[in-house]
């Protein structure tokens, strides 16, 4: 924690962890089995929209700051002036050869590391960030952070409901499989968010102007100087042994092709399914 | 802390979280027991079963009956809710003691939430969302493959030098193993120091849903899923008529959901749930990578779709190529005329597969 104290500070102070991703939809593996990723599209994950959204809503409302921070090659500067475009404050780039190949435990270190620095300056308060990237699906990398920095572990997050800088409390409701639960948390608390938590607004044209001149701070190695042994592939525990492409399933009989009538379509299929009652175990 | 300090729990097992909320236990625990066991003899290893929670030692010979050789029991008031800290906190502590080899979680809201704090804290690799799990054969390593990029890719991970070897699986996919009750086995009660602060999260209230009473799609024997090709909310009924025909459910593909038509819960794919019904039918659904990795393990699957080039019937065990606001009322004319008999009455908790 920094020199300051929250009881000095007015002011709510928020990590937006941004991912860039490729368009999922469009990935290919190549003959020697290795992923084609030149000249795929590139976007920010859409969850982290959600969560930069958030950010700076709550912002709004509390007064603070939000900070963009994301970890990727040089081009990942143009995914933090997007977060910029909406309304972030600043933006920072973790960016080293160093870091290539990390998997969730390595990049939830890294990234840990990167906000504790920039704890040292204004405490942390919040970070959000989205319930999983698009690439991944791991959804491991903010609880990663969230263990690491001893914050309020909050998952799929829904709604944020009150945010009380006071008694340093936030309430939320998750997003679970039977039903939301509503749970408050101490400060400073990670939040991974839902889509439905909010609508991204659209970026104000001064605002995109602005973004399009804005060079986000660089965190390399040689500040952050991180334990080379936990870092990159090397750090990684887990390995990629292969990857391929998902096999078709041999199926596909054509039982009704366009030319039949509707009615002779149908019958054949409740044939198929009275056959399947009759040798139904479970009928 | 000394490592195996109970000659009960031997050290590189293979454990199993058995995930339960208010002393029900989420299927993902029994699917999890099945592999767990095949790991087990291929490694020669035992298969460890962790449960905690509040009051849930009474749940032992039920874990038993799945297959577990051992069980692990924290039972405490502070664990009665799942919460991330405590729980991780009692894993991590575990896994510490005791230096298991693999350690599978279902990949649930409560199992994805939980793996993470738990990787972290041990530094160790963890890998989401497996859909197949198996021993490599020379180096004994455990391949854990699952899709990423949204279904388009397939991925092997290993985690050669870090234990334990740490999963969390898609439920559903895995086949639930047969039950065999009267089993038992030694149960080790363990109690965990949680610190100062207990938790700094505290639940205050929960909403269950609506519908949460109610069969979910994960359970229908006939799950009849619909797609974009529906056109429009007015034309529901139809598919709804059809699935009570079959004694069925219905759910739909992403568009559908994200038009309103259906309710979140019942969506069938990468981002909603995972089934594997006996009879699946698809009107009107493409056949996207996206939703085809959410119903692909379905027994039966009968496709209903006006593109002959789509690619749902690539996969359909049996296609119809036509509009589904004609052919779908046809079969549930057809399926009056003849009175068929349901396939089955909607079930409401756990399945067993046992083919």
């Amino acid at each position: 924690m920094g020199i300051l104290s929250h009881n000095e500070v007015e002011i709510i102070n928020i990590i937006v962890c941004i991912k860039q991703v490729p368009d999922t939809t469009q990935v290919r593996i190549s003959q020697e089995g290795t992923l084609i990723r030149e000249g795929i599209p590139t976007v920010v994950n859409p969850h982290d929209l959600h969560a930069a959204e958030a950010a700076i809503s709550l912002k709004e409302v509390y007064g603070g700051q939000v900070t963009a921070l994301t970890m990727g090659p040089m081009g990942a500067r143009d995914a933090l002036r997007e977060v910029i475009a909406l309304g972030a404050d600043d933006a920072i780039l973790i960016s080293d050869r160093a870091y290539a190949g990390s998997d969730t435990l390595a990049t939830s270190y890294i990234l840990a590391a990167a906000i504790a620095r920039l704890g040292n300056n204004l405490p942390v308060d919040l970070v959000i960030c989205g319930k999983q990237s698009i690439d991944g699906d791991t959804a491991q990398v903010g609880p990663g952070i969230a263990h690491r920095l001893g914050l309020s572990q909050l998952t799929y997050v829904q709604k944020i409901r009150e945010l009380d800088p006071e008694r340093r409390t936030i309430v939320v409701e998750r997003r679970l499989e039977k039903g939301v639960e509503v749970v408050e948390g101490r400060l400073p608390a990670l939040l991974t968010v839902e889509k439905n938590i909010n609508e991204v607004r659209y970026a104000p044209l001064p605002n995109l102007i602005h973004a399009t001149k804005f060079k986000p701070t660089v965190f390399n190695q040689d500040n952050l100087d991180l334990d080379q042994t936990r870092i990159g592939l090397k750090g990684s525990p887990t390995k990629v042994r292969k990857i391929f492409a998902p096999p078709p399933a041999a199926r596909g009989e054509i039982i009704a092709g366009p030319e039949l009538a509707p009615s002779e379509a149908a019958r054949a299929l409740v044939d198929r399914l009275t056959a399947l009652n009759l040798e139904s175990s479970h009928a | 802390m000394p490592k195996t300090a109970n000659k009960d729990i031997p050290a590189q097992a293979v454990w199993v979280f058995i995930e339960q909320e208010q002393g029900v236990i989420h299927s993902v625990s029994w699917e999890l027991l099945g592999v767990a066991a095949t790991l087990a003899v291929e490694l020669g290893a035992s298969v460890v079963a962790v449960i905690i929670g509040h009051d849930v030692s009474r749940l032992t010979p039920e874990i038993f009956s799945y297959g577990a050789e051992a069980v692990l029991v924290v039972d405490d008031p502070i664990l009665e809710h799942y919460r991330a800290h405590p729980y991780s906190t009692a894993l991590s502590t575990l896994i510490r003691k005791y230096d298991p080899s693999i350690f599978l979680l279902g990949a649930t809201t409560i199992g994805r939430d939980l793996a993470s704090p738990v990787a972290t804290e041990i530094g160790t690799g963890l890998t989401a969302d497996c859909t197949q799990l198996e021993i490599e054969p020379k180096s004994g390593l455990l391949r854990q493959t699952r899709p990423a990029f949204g279904g388009n890719i397939m991925a092997t991970i290993i985690c050669p030098d870090h234990r334990p070897q740490m999963a969390t699986v898609r439920p559903r996919v895995l086949a639930i193993p047969a039950v065999r009750p009267g089993l038992t086995g030694p149960i080790v009660h363990e109690t965990i120091e949680f610190g100062a602060e207990q938790s700094p999260t505290k639940i205050l209230d929960f909403i269950a849903d609506a519908n949460a009473d109610q069969a979910h799609i994960e359970q229908a024997e006939v799950l009849v899923c619909v797609g974009r090709g529906l056109g429009s909310a007015d034309n529901l009924p139809l598919l709804q008529e059809l699935a009570s025909l079959l004694g069925g459910q219905i759910g739909g593909s992403r568009p559908v959901i994200e038009k309103g038509w259906l309710p979140a819960s019942c969506q069938v794919g990468q981002t909603g749930k995972t089934v594997r019904p006996t009879v699946y039918i698809a009107a009107g659904i493409s056949g996207a990578i996206q939703h085809v990795v959410g119903m692909k393990e379905s027994d039966t699957i009968i496709a209903i779709n006006s593109d002959p080039e789509a690619p749902i019937f690539a996969i359909a065990d049996y296609g119809v190529v036509g509009d589904l606001l004609e052919i779908v009322p046809a079969m549930v004319e057809e399926l009056k005329q003849r009175q068929i008999r349901p396939l089955s009455a909607p079930v409401i908790g756990g399945r067993q597969h046992d083919h």
